[in-house]
């Protein structure tokens, strides 16, 4: 199970709940589910978000996979200049 | 509207063309000669990316009417390499990273050999005030005033050929 | 892709040499050719109709007299960007549509309305004074803070506070409201022994990139084409023109110019669509190139800012709390980059608990575009100006200061995530250990210090590789070469094929001759194009090592490549005498065709990058003018490939910043009209108000990348704004909370406190 936390105003739309255990092989499959456990965020989740796992950042790649002692963030949509 | 009739010198060779009575030197050289070497920043004089030398002296070909040029003559950055050779300026240039997205490189190379024409051994200070009318917005200008520098030395026969 | 197992150990041949860059004697001869350098037979030319007015209904545009003109060959409005419906699924897409022709509303000073092709450009300008538009004036809001009270003139009806459940269901400028955080700020302000809180003021600064927008289209009947332009993303321009004109993507090929600057500003069309547009129109190649006023008024500048920072610490230099509540406007559509300036905010710190509000709003001014590290240098301004002054509260140097609280390899982010290794403190201690550190100051003179940092991106990147039949390469990758990319990815190739710099020449594909790949953004091109490079070189070695087989007759997993040769693997392999790429090359056609090396990746693990710079300046307190006396910059770039690049990105970057603080920023008046559309009024640094810039690169490999790269181009301009800031405010004994710090802003200044900051 990994962890996934939010941002701030992402878990005031989970009704305040900032993290999230969820078994998921990659990132796709990993906010599915967090959409199942969290319906509000769905909008959200579906605009575009940031995944950082372990520190990296995924702008792209929904087939990231996750391992199950991943530190898992959503984080606004990105972009550079 | 008739056109006016011009002969002038551009870079050493004799050169006629009509342009309208309103029409910039720049718009005549990039339009009409297609010589798109002089680059136009902002038309008002006040970025130097169309700097050419007329006469000797430098200026933005922007604020200068095409029918000026009559009997004159002209050097833009098309006639600064001799051949393959380029002009000291230009390898240092190239040489010392003073050019990224190279917009600005045409006016600043051109001011440069008008000031070295009359300045074999300008100060930094001297580069600096001089180039202030060529904007350059990539390189922050430090390695632009070293290549001016060394082009210089070199031009002096201090240095070697970069 | 992971670095390569110990980089320190690596020795490289070709990559972190100085090398001349492949277009470097077209850009200096004047051979080169940028967007506007372009002609075609037949040539018509484009120009915009702009709208006067900050905020008005457009009644009815009549372009019959235009039309009747002699010379006219086309004209658009809005009504030829109709409804399609991969326009109207894309909200980002609606907006650019909305963005390059206005609609219902001209919605700021310099927004179009109308376009114009006709035989030349006097004739086109004549045009527009002919077409006759009824408007009817609206209020205006240009101000973030007035755009945000309940009264103001709303822009869009259809708008709502994203980001807050209780969000009022009625219009408003506010389009998001984000928060991040973590802990309990209260109890951490409680935990301090010194707090202290200012309100910041950043103006809208322009990218400034010398050369303006500029585009050819040609359109044929049949309704394909090509569209030249200058760009940071041919293949963004090519899916953005097609679809607002509802063409096949395919139907469309985009070449890109030699870009004259872009900084970000070219990260989207303004003028593309519209030339398309009327060449499809007219039937005939139309070329656009923007005058420098239209580059002011009607693209995208960065967002203006008002930023409350709130920190404290231990007197021991511990920042135990942070908080920041930021508000941007990014003009007349939503999208400012205000999430990032809350990311980045404290980026550079581990404070013991964290809060940051960030607020989006729109108002009469033109939509904003990325300007390098978007969103994060006015975050930083406030955070570093509060910072400095904790620091002195406390009586300990700033650095010592910085170096206490710094994020390091490991830490947690102020934003979230666990940073990988990050060379903050390195850039630091450089700083301390530099001679200008220990330079005694005279009267009048000041000395600041600031951190900043960026996230840097990956994105989609495709690269191919072409070996030729004398045994040189052609590579081909899709990320225009702003600041000298192509020389970087020469370098990289050579590096893997171990093949002289000078035997691989990079070009920039057209969207018909490569895979697709996202702009040239977020300090992407070294790091993404360069590890496809990378991938593609290795691939085409593989190749190379297999046609090396089947000359030897042996197994392929038999034959390795070394300094540029098949050689085999091992003494069970056989007796072979190394066979070069150049053999190799004459013989492909028998071996099995061409060969060439591809690499198509999402590239992520960009890896960020820090720096610290230290500013000394001067101040005139007769006329209020700031004088930069010293420049230093550090900066992590985990491997520079082409070092002298990396400086003059680092130099260029800073000299920005050094521009926003002092001088740089849109001006309107009382009709929300800008006021200094031109360089002689909206004022870039210039050669001679400055010294040189002192640079220092340091290398903490970025375990994302194989050689370790990190993008550079971006962190630089994060720290100058509050460096100046503390400068100044060191030398007149007061803290400059508004940018930029022009001359009568700080006589201003100096005249209401005149009496030294504390401990200053
Ligand atoms: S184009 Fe002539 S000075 Fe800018
Ligand atoms: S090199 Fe880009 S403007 Fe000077």
């Amino acid at each position: 199970m990994a962890r996934v936390k939010l941002w701030g105003s992402l878990s005031r739309m989970a009704d305040g709940q900032k993290e999230f255990e969820i078994d998921a092989p990659n990132i796709d499959r990993m906010l599915t589910a967090l959409g199942e456990a969290a319906p509000k965020l769905k909008p959200i989740l579906a605009k575009g978000v940031t995944v950082s796992i372990d520190g990296t950042l995924y702008r792209l790649d929904k087939f990231q996979a996750i391992q199950p002692d991943s530190e898992v963030y959503i984080l606004p949509k990105m972009a550079g200049g | 509207m008739s056109q006016v009739h011009v002969t002038t010198k551009i870079n050493g060779d004799s050169t006629e063309y009509l342009c309208d009575a309103d029409e910039t030197l720049l718009d005549v050289l990039r339009d009409r000669l297609q010589m798109t070497g002089s680059k136009e920043g902002c038309g008002t004089g006040d970025c130097g990316a169309c700097t050419i030398i007329l006469d000797g002296r430098p200026v933005c070909s922007c604020l200068v009417l095409g029918a000026e040029a009559e009997g004159r003559s002209v050097e833009t950055i098309e006639g600064m390499a001799n051949g393959e050779e380029l002009h000291p300026l230009q390898r240092h240039f190239l040489n010392g990273a003073a050019l990224q997205c190279g917009i600005c490189t045409p006016g600043i190379l051109v001011a440069a050999k008008a000031l070295l024409a009359q300045n074999a051994n300008p100060s930094e200070t001297e580069i600096r005030y001089w180039l202030a009318g060529n904007l350059c917005r990539c390189t922050g200008y430090d390695k632009i005033i070293r290549a001016v520098q060394s082009a210089a030395a070199e031009m002096r026969g201090e240095t070697h050929a970069a | 892709m992971p670095l390569d197992r110990d980089p320190a150990d690596r020795t490289y041949k070709v990559v972190g040499h100085r090398h001349n860059r492949p277009d470097g004697i077209d850009k200096v001869t004047g051979r080169a050719k940028f967007g506007a350098d372009l002609a075609a037979p037949g040539l018509l030319h484009g120009r915009i109709l702009r709208s006067p007015h900050a905020h008005a209904r457009i009644k009815s545009i009549d372009t019959s007299k235009a039309l009747a003109l002699e010379g006219v060959k086309a004209i658009v409005t809005a009504a030829d960007f109709p409804d399609h419906p991969q326009v109207l699924e894309d909200g980002e897409l609606t907006n650019i549509r909305y963005n390059v022709m206005a609609r219902e509303k001209a919605l700021y000073d310099g927004h179009a309305v109308a376009a114009v092709a006709a035989s030349n450009p006097r004739i086109a300008a004549k045009a527009l004074k002919l077409i006759e538009v009824d408007y009817e004036v609206l209020p205006h809001v240009v101000d973030v803070e007035l755009a945000m009270k309940d009264d103001a003139p709303i822009l869009h009806d259809h708008i709502r506070t994203e980001g807050m459940e209780d969000a009022p269901d009625c219009p408003t400028n506010v389009a998001e409201r984000i928060e991040l955080g973590y802990g309990d700020v209260e109890a951490g302000f409680a935990e301090a022994d010194v707090v202290i809180e200012r309100q910041f003021r950043t103006g809208a600064a322009h990218q400034g990139y010398i050369e303006p927008h500029a585009c050819l289209a040609n359109i044929s009947g049949d309704g394909s084409g090509d569209l030249w332009c200058c760009t940071q993303g041919q293949f963004m321009v090519r899916d953005v023109c097609a679809q607002l004109n509802g063409m096949d993507v395919s139907k469309l090929r985009v070449t890109p110019s030699e870009i004259g600057g872009g900084f970000g500003g070219k990260t989207t069309v303004f003028i593309e669509p519209v030339a398309v547009a009327l060449s499809r129109k007219a039937g005939k190649p139309v070329k656009i190139v923007m005058n420098r006023g239209e580059v002011f008024r009607a693209t995208g500048p960065t967002a203006s800012s008002a930023i409350w920072v709130k920190m404290g610490c231990k007197r021991d230099g511990t920042i135990t709390a942070a908080q920041a509540e930021l508000k941007y406007q990014g003009g007349a559509f939503p999208g400012s980059p205000v999430s990032m300036g809350a990311m980045t905010a404290f980026a550079c710190y581990q404070p013991k608990t964290l809060k940051a509000i960030g607020w989006d709003v729109v108002t009469n001014r033109p939509k904003q575009a990325a300007y390098r590290a978007p969103g994060a240098p006015m975050a930083a301004f406030a955070v570093e100006s509060i910072v400095e002054e904790l620091a002195h509260t406390i009586g300990m140097d700033p650095v010592d200061f910085r170096l206490k609280n710094a994020a390091t390899s490991g830490s947690k982010s102020a934003y979230g995530p666990t940073y990988s290794d990050i060379g903050l403190v390195e850039t630091l201690e450089a700083v301390k250990a530099h001679p200008n550190y220990a330079i005694k100051l005279g009267p009048n003179q000041g000395r600041g210090v600031a951190s900043g940092f960026w996230f840097n991106f990956g994105g989609q990147t495709a690269v191919t590789l072409n070996l030729n039949i004398d045994g040189t390469v052609a590579l081909s990758v899709g990320t225009p070469d702003i600041g000298g990319s192509r020389a970087s990815m020469c370098a990289m190739a050579a590096e893997e094929l171990g093949i002289p710099y000078h035997h691989v020449q990079t070009i920039i594909a057209d969207t018909g001759s490569l895979g697709f790949n996202d702009v040239t953004d977020g300090s992407r091109v070294t790091f993404a194009s360069g590890l496809a490079t990378i991938e593609a070189a290795r691939n085409a070695a593989k190749v190379l090592c297999e046609r090396a087989a089947k000359i030897w007759g042996i197994p392929a997993d038999a034959v390795t490549w070394e300094n540029g040769c098949a050689v085999p693997a091992g003494p069970n392999a056989g007796e072979f005498p190394p066979m070069t790429i150049k053999e190799l090359a004459k013989k492909a056609g028998e071996t099995g065709g061409p060969i060439a090396g591809h690499f198509e990746v999402s590239a992520d693990g960009a890896g960020p990058s820090f720096a610290t710079h230290l500013v000394d300046a001067e101040v005139d307190r007769e006329t209020g003018r700031i004088t930069i006396l010293r420049y230093l910059i550090v900066q992590d770039a985990g491997k520079a490939v082409s070092p002298a690049y990396v400086e003059g990105q680092m130099q260029g970057g800073a000299v920005q910043g050094i521009g926003w603080a002092l001088n740089e920023e849109y001006i309107y008046n009382d009709k929300g009209v800008m006021e200094n559309p031109g360089f002689l009024d909206y004022r870039v640094p210039v050669a001679s108000d400055l010294p040189m810039i002192d640079t220092q690169i340091v290398e903490v490999p970025n375990p994302g990348h194989p050689y370790g790269v990190r993008g550079v181009g971006e962190t630089s301009i994060v720290p100058p704004l509050g460096a100046v800031a503390n400068a100044v405010a060191a030398a007149v004994g007061a803290r400059p909370e508004e940018l930029p710090m022009s001359p009568p802003r700080l006589l201003k200044l100096m005249k209401e406190q005149a009496q030294p900051l504390a401990a200053e």
